[in-house]
């Protein structure tokens, strides 16, 4: 979904690296990609995650690199706690933004929990959420290091979350999980990405896969009753935190 | 004498002979270098630049190491698991710490839909904007 934005940009110099956490590879991710899922339903999908209807209707499939994590090894490097998550790395390769969610609003909480349907209010706020985000990738891509979108050394620092035993344990859990799963052994893999998620309750993407893996499940949306429990437990405290460009 | 899945980072070995004992799994020292790459040398455990000096208790009269103490030694995670014979080992939280709080962005490879490999280095010389999402 990210290729509008990716033609606008490139010629001035942004590469986008899209990465997919999937245990179960390409057999997961392949129809993503490859777009037939956005014509499938457009218009709850402009409303979750389009930009203007303008942008929306230039979508197509992405020509910058889609990459496969079977092992969420990423999401482990870099400390993030969901999808989609973004990091933005500077032509020296520092990190000026660390993991935070991608445009994205907490709007799950908002959400029709059949058909992924939001208000026109929440429609309106994850939009606007949207542009902020992309406006600010924009300043970016065209100021570098003078954009009031770059954060310190120190701020990035203070913004990432460093690992703890829970995390590298969490990982080798997942490892082991998507051994298994290659192996034929769904049982198993389950219980060890269950495992993970339960080591790392703060990392959403553990917990979203270990709902997934089923045969009839796997490439789906994760709309099951274990996720939205999941939601309804945080009470009043955010699903996803909205990037923060407050110091700017 | 049993047979174990070890993995080891990206390693993955199958059908090593090892002998778990509770939290210990003995190994012969060819079958450790074949699992993990470290191979023991007269200065100690040797993987790259890297020795560390063995400590007794990793090591028995048969000439077996102890990798899950070794690995600990190391702070690096393990996972065991009875049912599949699988023994399991991460990356301590200093070398995550490290990777990420140092002034270059963690760097990985991995492959593109055709199989092909790239790396975040392949990219260096670009903004990049990194962005991880999930089919579920």
């Amino acid at each position: 979904m990210w290729q509008a934005i990716y033609e606008e940009l490139r010629d001035d110099g942004l590469e986008i690296i899209a990465v997919a956490f999937d245990t179960a590879g390409k057999a997961a991710v392949e129809a993503k990609i490859r777009a037939a899922d956005i014509a499938e339903r457009p218009e709850v999908l402009a409303r979750l995650m389009g930009w203007s209807p303008e942008l929306w209707t230039k979508q197509a499939p992405p020509t910058y690199p889609c990459l496969i994590d079977e092992n969420h090894l990423v999401g482990e490097l870099y400390g993030m706690v969901n999808v989609p998550q973004g990091v933005w790395i500077d032509e020296d390769g520092r990190i000026v933004r660390p993991p935070e969610s991608a445009g994205t609003a907490d709007m799950a909480k908002h959400m029709n929990r059949e058909t992924f349907e939001i208000p026109d209010e929440v429609a309106e706020y994850g939009m606007a959420v949207r542009n902020t985000y992309v406006d600010a990738l924009r300043d970016w891509v065209k100021n570098g290091a003078a954009s009031p979108a770059v954060l310190s050394s120190e701020e990035v620092k203070a913004r990432m979350r460093g690992p703890a035993e829970g995390d590298v344990l969490a990982a080798v859990h997942v490892r082991v999980g998507r051994y298994l799963f290659n192996a034929g052994q769904l049982d198993g893999a389950k219980q060890h990405l269950s495992e993970a998620s339960r080591l790392c309750p703060d990392k959403w993407h553990y917990r979203r896969q270990s709902n997934m893996l089923d045969a009839d499940s796997i490439g789906e949306l994760n709309g099951g009753p274990e996720f939205w429990a999941a939601v309804d437990a945080l009470g009043d405290e955010p699903y996803y935190p909205v990037a923060d460009f407050s110091h700017a | 004498m049993s047979e174990i899945t070890i993995l080891y980072g990206e390693r993955e070995r199958s059908g090593v002979s090892a002998r778990p004992v509770g939290a210990q799994l003995w190994l012969s020292p060819a079958d450790l270098h074949l699992a993990t790459g470290w191979k023991l040398e007269t200065e100690g455990l040797c993987k790259g630049d890297a020795c560390v000096r063995v400590d007794a208790s990793w090591l028995n009269d048969a000439g077996e190491i102890d990798l899950a103490a070794f690995a600990t030694h190391l702070g690096q995670p393990v996972v065991e698991d009875k049912t599949h014979g699988i023994w399991a080992f991460g990356e301590s939280v200093n070398a995550r710490r490290e990777a990420l709080f140092s002034h270059q962005a963690p760097d990985f490879s991995l492959p593109d839909l055709d199989g092909k490999i790239h790396a975040l280095s392949d990219y260096r010389g670009k903004k990049v904007f990194l962005h991880s999402w999930g089919s579920y």
